[in-house]
């Protein structure tokens, strides 16, 4: 199969791999997928909690080279985004950035999958503390 | 000498034709083109001779004492059908029952899987760890239905010889006719129908430095008699078991291909596997939990198979294909993204059937290019694991396995 250059070149030089602390203030993590299946997504952001932007983002694949180039993709365009707004990513939006053949659709559900984790586990842990410091700044 | 990429090991699928098969060919394309079954004219008679000394370099390479035995296909998905139904069919009266393995070539378990649906019964034994059959399963397997064993000689992912001279005692004792898949042992390892009590072999021209499109079935004429019914209909060539013109340019390089072989066969052996253990030995020794795939010793000489923990195949290939063309039994490579069904039947886990990088050594493959590849794998493997999940937990003394994993 014949990749795109985009593919080929998040593959070659993958945006933001690495890990956050689980526990550090803002973070949020998404582990997603089955060693059983070859792909595996963790997916990490950090929220300044003050701006309840995203100010940074990571990530470690196991899986093909489109899985690993739709997380890479993912963190890129996570950075910056309020939570709301990283919600509305779609695996879609990275199967058309990426031109990823049809066989290929599962890598960027799983990307999706990951960030919706990881958004979940963010609001999870440090929802509530956004919500009191929101309160406390109006 | 400089390296010439892409560098080919990938000689599990495919091998390049050697110059000698194909000068040997071209004159058959042209000026010697006629039809061997044209018994009138000069071209009809010069196209038979050549046929017939194909056939005769064949049986020669495989040890059959007539070349006769010898029936030219299109190759070994063809020799392997036409083995198989033509057993099936020719004796249905006297039993509907195939023992295989598990671990076939597709073209053997799916044939088997066809006769399953036509109302024969197919067992296929599973092989151990190391990618060999216990030749006990086989024998329990054994009913008075049983027409038809059909084992692999070696297996084309993971290179595991399998106990065959003692498959086809057992058949011989058990009066079953026995097939062997030896599509890739041929040519490169002893093969021999008459010490080895093989009934029915396949092979094919395109693994061992011949043309693509031209193979063989030995059918075993004496002790016993082995018949076949043909797959296809039409003008009776082939002592009626495969109609069809045959194709005189291929056969010819395939009876080439066949004869170079039987000649260098051991000392380019020898040359493989000391090339191959190298390979094995950089990879092994450079990297924590890689794992050898298959049997260790009973293997292809030049076969290595190798799952890599943590990464995922596809991945590693991506990382070379511009450079070294080589094989994975990863999901992700495959249209069905089920991970390889060999590397599974080892009972590894699929993970590491997904991590599983095959490498094929060849005829051309130098020593430059083995410790090119040998450098090239380790360096791509070791970024893939920082870059891996995986990997990361099992640092942290993770057990994968305690995770509860939510496949999407
Ligand atoms: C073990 C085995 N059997 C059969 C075949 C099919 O041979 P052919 O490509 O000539 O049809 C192959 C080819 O890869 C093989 O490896
Ligand atoms: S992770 Fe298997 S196809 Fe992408």
């Amino acid at each position: 199969m014949a990749y795109s250059d985009k593919v080929i070149d998040h593959y070659n030089n993958p945006r933001n791999v690495g890990s956050f602390p689980k526990e550090a203030p803002g973070v949020g993590t998404g582990l997603v997928g089955a060693p059983e299946c070859g792909d595996v997504m963790k997916l990490q952001i950090k929220v300044n909690v003050d701006t309840g932007l995203i100010e940074d983002a990571r990530f470690k694949t196991f899986g093909c080279g489109s899985a690993i180039a739709s997380s890479s993709l993912a963190t890129e365009w996570l950075k910056g985004k309020s939570v709301d707004e990283a919600a509305k990513i779609k695996n879609t939006d990275i199967v058309n950035e990426l031109k990823l053949p049809p066989v290929k659709i599962h890598c960027s559900v799983l990307a999706e999958d990951a960030i919706k984790a990881a958004l979940a586990d963010y609001r999870d842990k440090w929802g509530k503390k956004e919500a009191a410091a929101g309160a406390a700044a109006s | 000498m400089a390296l010439k990429f892409p560098i080919f090991m990938d000689s599990h699928s495919t091998t390049p034709v050697d110059p000698r098969v194909l000068e040997a060919m071209l004159p058959y394309f042209t000026e010697k083109f006629g039809h061997p079954g044209s018994r009138n004219h000069p071209f009809g008679w010069e196209a038979e001779a050549a046929a017939d000394k194909a056939r005769e370099q064949v049986a020669r390479l495989i040890g059959a004492r007539d070349p006769k035995e010898v029936v030219f296909t299109s190759g070994g998905t063809e020799a392997i059908n036409l083995a198989i139904k033509g057993v099936a069919e020719m004796y249905r009266e006297k039993g509907t029952h195939i023992v295989t393995l598990a671990i076939e070539q597709r073209a053997g378990l799916d044939v088997c899987k066809r006769l399953e649906r036509q109302g024969f019964q197919a067992t296929y034994i599973p092989v151990g760890p190391d990618g060999l059959v216990d030749v006990e399963e086989i024998r329990k397997a054994i009913t008075d239905k049983t027409i038809l064993i059909s084992v692999m000689f070696a297996n084309n992912e993971i290179g595991t010889i399998q106990p065959v001279a003692e498959i086809g005692k057992l058949a011989k004792e058990k009066g079953i006719i026995f097939h062997t898949d030896a599509t890739q042992a041929v040519g490169k390892i002893p093969v021999d129908v008459e010490t080895m009590g093989i009934d029915l072999l396949s092979t094919t021209a395109h693994m061992i430095y011949g043309p693509k499109g031209v193979g063989a079935l030995y059918v075993r004429r004496k002790n016993p008699r082995v018949r076949i019914a043909p797959i296809l209909d039409g003008g009776g060539h082939e002592r009626g078991m495969r109609s069809g013109t045959v194709p005189v340019p291929l056969v010819v390089g395939f009876g080439k291909a066949a004869e170079i072989c039987g000649t260098v066969l051991a000392e380019e052996g020898a040359r493989l596997r000391a090339l191959r253990d190298k390979l094995q030995d950089k990879i092994l020794s450079s990297l924590d939990e890689a794992y050898l795939n298959g049997h260790p010793e009973k293997r292809l000489p030049h076969n290595l198979n190798i799952s890599f923990a943590y990464v995922e195949g596809e991945s590693v290939l991506m990382g070379l294909n511009k450079e070294v063309a080589l094989a994975s039994g990863s999901a992700c490579t495959s249209a069905t993204l089920e991970p390889s069904y060999v590397i599974a039947a080892l009972g590894v886990g699929s993970e590491l059937a997904h991590s599983s990088i095959r490498f094929g050594l060849h005829r051309f493959t130098t020593e430059e290019e083995v410790e090119y590849v040998g450098d090239r794998t380790v360096q791509v493997v070791t970024r893939l694991r920082e870059m891996s999940p995986l990997y990361e937990l099992a640092k942290e003394g993770v057990d994968i396995k305690s995770i509860q994993w939510k496949a999407s």
